[in-house]
Order: C-alpha cells, then sequence, then structure tokens
C-alpha cells in the first residue's frame, strides 16, 4: 500500500468515527454552557441513533438515496424530544443534574429495545438497514495533487458537515446575542436573570439544542457505522463524547477539535493492521492507545479544566 | 404526627416507586400486554421462592459495593463514573490470584483474592484521584478513559495469560476458593448466593461508621461540600482527594471480587464495559448517596432485574419493561420537588380549612 493510500485510510477512518462524537460533544457544549451538566448524552445518541433506524427501514424505498440524511433529522428530532426530559427534570422542577442524565442514560436503551422487540418480532435488533451513509469524493478538489486523495477521496462528507457545525456553534455562542445570554446563565444565573434575560428560557434551549445535537449523533453511528440497531449500536460513545467537551474546555471549536482526536485515535487499531512496521504489534496496544494518550495529554498540556462557573446549579429565583 | 421528618423522607421514594410502577403498567397496557399477571410474575420470579430470593440477594451484592464506591466520591464532590473499570479490575485481581496461589490455606486463598480484588480497584481510581489532586485533571474524562483501558487489558491478559490456547475464559477458581459453599447452595436450593452478600451488608456498616465517626470521612466529606474552606480549616485538601478515590475504587474491585469468587468462578472477555458498574451508580442516586438506603435501593433494583427475567419467560412481554419502570423510579426521586410542593400545598390548604371552621364557630 502506498503512503498516499495509508494517509487517505487513515483520514477517512478518523472522519467516520470522529462525525457522531463532535455531534454529541457539540451537543453537550451548549447544554453546559446554558449551566445544565448533560451525563445523558449516551441516552440521547441512542434515541436518535433507534429512530433514524426505524425511519431508514420504513422508508428506504421511498426516498432512496436521500433516507440517510433524512433520517438524520429524524433522529434530532427525537433526541430534541427526548431531551425534554432532562430539561424539564432539571429547569423546572430542580432535579440533581446527574440523576436526571442517569435516568436518560437508563431510559434510552430500556424503551428503545423494548420498542424494537415490539416493531421487530420480539428481536432485540433490527434489520440492516439497505440505504446507508457511504464515502464521498469532492468532484473538483479530488485532482489537487496529494492533498486531494488524502482529504477529499472516499472520505466522509457527514465529518465535514458536523466540522462546519463545530465552527458555526463558536460563532453561535461566541458571537451573537442570544450565545451571550445562553452562555451569561450558565455563569452567572443571578446577573443574568437581574438584567431580564429569561434563564429558564435560554437553559431549556441548552438543553434541547443538546438533545437535538445528541440525536444526530446517534444518527449517524446507526446510518454510517453500525447500520442497525441494537443496544450495543451506541456503547460509550456519549461518554467519550463528553470527555471531548471537557477536553476541549466547554468550546465548540475545542470539543470538536477533541472529538477529531478520539476519532483518530479510535481508528488506530484498525489501520494498524495496514501498516507493515506496526502489523505485528499486539492489537491490544492499539486499543489501549487512545485512552492512555487522552490521559496524558491532558495531565501534561492542558491542566486544569474549568466547567461554566454556574455548571449544575439550579437557579432558584429569588434566593 | 403524620408530616414528621422521617416520614416525609420515606414519603418521596415509596411514592416515586409507585409511579414508577404505573408508568410501567400504562405502557404495557398501551402495546396490549398483561401488567397484573406481568408484576405477579416479576414478584414471585424475585422473591417466590427461596431459589428466587438467593438470586435476589446475589445480584444486589455487586450494587451494594459499586454504589457505595459511588457515593464516597461523590459525597467528596466528584464524578466517579470508573465504577465498570474498577469492578473489572476487581473482578480480574481476584480471579488472578485464587489461581496464582490455589494452594494456600482456604482462608488464606479467599481473603487474599478479596484482598487483591480490592487493591486492583483501588489502584484503578487512585491514578484518577491522583492525576485530580496533583494535577487538576478532570475525574470524569479520566475514569471515562480507564474504564477502557481497564477493558481492553483485561480482554488481552484473560485471552493470552489465563485461558488455554483458542479459549476466551479462564479456567475455573478452585472448589474450596469459591464463596459460593454448599451449605447455602442447600438453604437456598442451589441458587448462586454466597458469602459474599454478608461482606457487602459488612461493608455498608464500615462506610456509615467512616462518614459519621471518623475524621478522615468527615473530611471527605468537607471537601465535597466546600473545597476552599476545608482547606483553610486545616484539612489537607489533596490528600482527601487521594484517599475518597482511592476507598471508592477499593469499594467497587471488592464488588468485582466477590462477583468473581462467588457467582463466575472464572473471567471471560467481554464486549462492553459490565453494566453493574453503571447501575450501581443509579442504586447510589436512587437512595441519595446514603449507605443504608443503599441496601434498600440495591434490594429493589435486584428484583426489578431478577423478577424480569421471569416476565419474559412466562409471557412474550419484552423484559426491557422492567427497566423503564426502574428508570421511572429514579426519575421521580429526581423531581422530588414536584411532591414536595403537592405535600406542603395539601398540608396548607388542611390547615387553613381547620382555621377556617375554627373561625366560623
Amino acid at each position: 500500500m502506498s503512503l498516499s493510500t495509508i494517509l487517505m485510510t487513515v483520514f477517512s477512518t478518523t472522519l467516520i468515527y470522529a462525525a457522531p462524537l463532535i455531534f454529541t460533544a457539540l451537543g453537550g457544549t451548549f447544554s453546559e454552557r446554558s449551566g445544565v451538566v448533560n451525563v445523558g448524552l449516551e441516552g440521547m445518541m441512542i434515541v436518535g441513533a433507534f429512530s433514524s433506524t426505524v425511519f431508514n427501514l420504513s422508508f428506504g424505498n421511498v426516498f432512496g438515496a436521500g433516507t440517510p440524511w433524512l433520517s438524520l433529522l429524524v433522529g434530532g428530532i427525537f433526541g430534541l424530544l427526548f431531551s425534554l426530559l432532562h430539561a424539564v427534570a432539571t429547569v423546572t422542577y430542580r432535579a440533581d443534574h446527574i440523576i436526571s442524565g442517569t435516568v436518560l442514560n437508563l431510559m434510552a436503551p430500556a424503551l428503545c429495545v423494548f420498542l424494537t422487540r415490539i416493531f421487530y418480532n420480539g428481536k432485540g435488533q433490527t434489520p440492516v438497514i439497505d440505504q446507508s451513509m457511504g464515502n464521498f469524493t469532492f468532484p473538483g478538489l479530488t485532482n489537487i495533487p496529494l492533498l486531494g486523495k488524502i482529504l477529499f477521496t472516499r472520505t466522509s462528507l457527514i465529518a465535514y458537515l458536523a466540522i462546519l457545525v463545530g465552527g458555526a456553534s463558536w460563532f453561535f455562542l461566541y458571537r451573537t446575542n442570544i450565545g451571550l445570554r445562553l452562555r451569561s446563565v450558565g455563569e452567572n444565573p443571578t446577573a443574568a436573570d437581574t438584567l431580564g434575560i429569561n434563564v429558564a428560557k435560554y437553559r431549556y434551549m441548552g438543553v434541547l439544542i443538546s438533545g437535538a445535537l445528541g440525536g444526530i449523533g446517534g444518527a449517524v453511528m446507526a446510518q454510517s457505522i453500525t447500520l442497525n440497531f441494537s443496544a450495543s449500536t451506541i456503547s460509550g460513545q456519549g461518554f467519550m463524547a463528553l470527555a471531548a467537551m471537557i477536553f476541549g474546555k466547554w468550546n465548540p471549536m475545542g470539543a470538536t477539535g477533541a472529538a477529531v482526536f478520539f476519532g483518530l485515535a479510535q481508528s488506530l487499531p484498525i489501520i494498524g493492521g495496514y501498516i507493515p512496521i506496526l502489523s505485528h504489534v499486539d492489537s491490544v496496544w492499539f486499543q489501549i492507545a487512545p485512552y492512555a494518550i487522552t490521559i496524558v495529554v491532558l495531565v501534561v498540556f492542558l491542566g486544569k479544566a474549568v466547567a461554566p462557573a454556574a455548571d449544575g446549579q439550579n437557579y432558584i429565583k429569588g434566593k | 404526627m403524620l408530616h414528621s421528618r422521617s416520614m416525609k423522607g420515606l414519603a418521596v421514594p415509596l411514592i416515586s416507586i409507585a409511579a414508577g410502577f404505573i408508568i410501567g403498567a400504562v405502557l404495557m397496557l398501551i402495546f396490549g400486554y398483561d401488567p397484573i399477571q406481568n408484576y405477579q410474575n416479576l414478584l414471585i420470579g424475585s422473591l417466590g421462592d427461596v431459589y428466587s430470593i438467593g438470586e435476589t440477594l446475589r445480584n444486589m451484592t455487586p450494587l451494594i459495593l459499586t454504589a457505595l464506591g459511588f457515593a464516597v466520591s461523590s459525597k467528596a464532590g466528584f464524578f466517579n463514573i470508573g465504577g465498570p473499570g474498577q469492578y473489572l479490575m476487581g473482578w480480574f485481581g481476584s480471579i488472578v490470584f485464587a489461581l496464582s496461589f490455589s494452594n494456600l490455606p482456604t482462608w488464606f486463598l479467599i481473603v487474599g483474592s478479596l484482598m487483591c480484588g480490592a487493591f486492583f480497584g483501588g489502584i484503578w481510581s487512585f491514578i484518577a484521584g491522583f492525576l485530580r489532586a496533583y494535577f487538576g485533571t478532570s475525574e470524569v474524562i479520566t475514569t471515562i478513559m480507564l474504564n477502557y483501558i481497564a477493558l481492553y487489558f483485561v480482554n488481552f491478559a484473560v485471552k493470552n495469560w489465563l485461558a488455554s490456547k483458542g479459549s476466551d475464559s479462564s479456567p475455573n477458581i478452585a472448589k474450596r476458593a469459591s464463596l459460593n459453599t454448599e451449605f447455602l447452595q442447600k438453604l437456598t436450593n442451589n441458587s448462586t448466593f454466597n458469602w459474599g452478600f454478608f461482606i457487602a451488608l459488612i461493608m455498608v456498616v464500615v462506610i456509615w461508621i467512616y462518614f459519621n465517626k471518623t475524621r478522615s470521612g468527615f473530611e471527605v466529606r468537607s471537601v465535597g461540600l466546600n473545597e476552599a474552606a476545608s482547606l483553610y480549616a486545616g484539612i489537607n485538601v489533596k490528600r482527601t482527594i487521594v484517599v475518597a478515590m482511592l476507598v471508592s475504587g477499593l469499594l467497587a474491585g471488592v464488588g468485582g471480587a466477590i462477583d468473581g469468587l462467588g457467582n463466575f468462578q472464572n473471567i471471560s472477555v467481554s464486549n462492553n464495559l459490565p453494566s453493574v458498574g453503571f447501575n450501581g451508580m443509579a442504586v447510589a442516586l436512587l437512595a441519595a448517596e446514603n449507605p443504608i438506603g443503599i441496601i434498600f435501593a440495591a434490594l429493589l433494583f435486584s428484583a426489578l432485574q431478577i423478577g424480569g427475567l421471569s416476565i419474559s419467560v412466562y409471557s412474550n412481554t419484552p423484559s426491557e419493561i422492567v427497566d423503564i419502570v426502574i428508570a421511572s423510579i429514579i426519575f421521580f426521586v429526581g423531581i422530588k420537588y414536584i411532591f414536595k410542593v403537592a405535600l406542603a400545598r395539601n398540608w396548607g390548604k388542611r390547615r387553613r380549612k381547620t382555621t377556617n371552621g375554627g373561625a366560623d364557630k
């Protein structure tokens, strides 16, 4: 295998595995920036994966090749609806954010596998989808010497979109009024309230955006990687996204970068086999390396991660 | 009298449990299953005879320990998602010891295996605690990462060091190293109930004493409430963080060791992190991190899980319905504010009525 082919494989596998993490980590960023801790990302991803798969299986013959893209939307909508549970519990009923998030993580697999058994004759997994998200070659760009092959040939379109969403999220949070208000209720809700900002409204917004993005993240996982839904479709990606969000210091660009890094890390065990020098190294080291490297990078370069000041605190008016 | 503090304290969990079961029943009715029949099967399957009781108690044992572990770190203000990894390391450590020193005298063998499991679990959480205390590294990230490192490391170690070629499981430990003795098997009609249950109960008492009667436990709670104030009061905050995380992992490790020695008798390669680690978190939250409460929360959780198995045996209702019930119960416990408002309003109304009545006369 030539060097450029190896690099192309590395790059595209990285992007494929990074895409679900980017969306979900961005979701987490919105929620926590508004002051609601979100450990329920895993649950939101599960709901997104399930609903998108059901949609894809039901309407695959109607919408043809466009189905996976519509499925992402469906996953986002159901993720948003599901996150309403978290928003109502934490913002309106003052629940502990960790408890509510844990409920999401318990409820999502229970409900989705329950419904899977009802929809698909008692089986714990759905059939494999026909219309999946394949790889994409950018017309024109692929002709750029060397880089064209590595970056733009047979790659993941959704990952590029995810990175764009990351940039847009940064712009939204740091360059618009709504974004500033959303961040202000996460830093100092009392001060924000004094200025006439509706704390509950912005916190709902943060959590619901997070649900939509988490749902899309889960849907991307199902539409491009696992290609069906079962209890193991989402196994820890939500927690990895949570880690990416903290790694990126609650900043959309940081979270995107960290998610790409985790994507590279997850593709290591797959790529390891192709690279001649590394092929006789036991694969366990490739599996462990990403997680160990994350810890080392965190300790050596990043130091203390500081969450938004009012993250996890319920705002009780007049107290 | 009815509204005394302890009654109110119990009211929220009891209402939540009832509400959780109602949600489950409504869902079953919607999809055409018989809730009464299913709940009956659930009750019989979890507590109906000595065998099921044995299974339920055995299943709650590791839950108690992983929940205690989560509670200890949480009291210190840390979110330790590392339960699954610490449990897995504990399980691995106990089996390694039991297989390597199988000719030790029985008592040394069992105690040694348990301690080795606890030690392995403790190392895993110690790493996270140490990095948190001295480098400020988020324990959320490190414990998540350590979970996966544990999973892949244990899979590798089982496959390459413990299992015979081509097999995915280690050999079984010696019969006398097991916590599941003939006496208990006879008593519970051959269930997997084992002595580990009593070890877990002892640990609950130990942790209760630790929190309420020891200096170190006080320091842990104090750091959790206010780190800066604790520092001014002369508490060694860094050491306390490390201690809290270490104790947390030791407990989860013992949970894994008990499951290894009492339930599984060996260790196998697995695809996913053990769910008991995550469920322990839910149990601790259900019990509001109170050690005594954890026993009851674990009993409820475990009875639902074990009873859920017989739901799908005796009907075509998906057994996931019990997980929905569990999640709903914890959800209602989480939004207890709604009940407090409702209770206070009711109480207020009644009082106003009586005063009005008095004025009319």
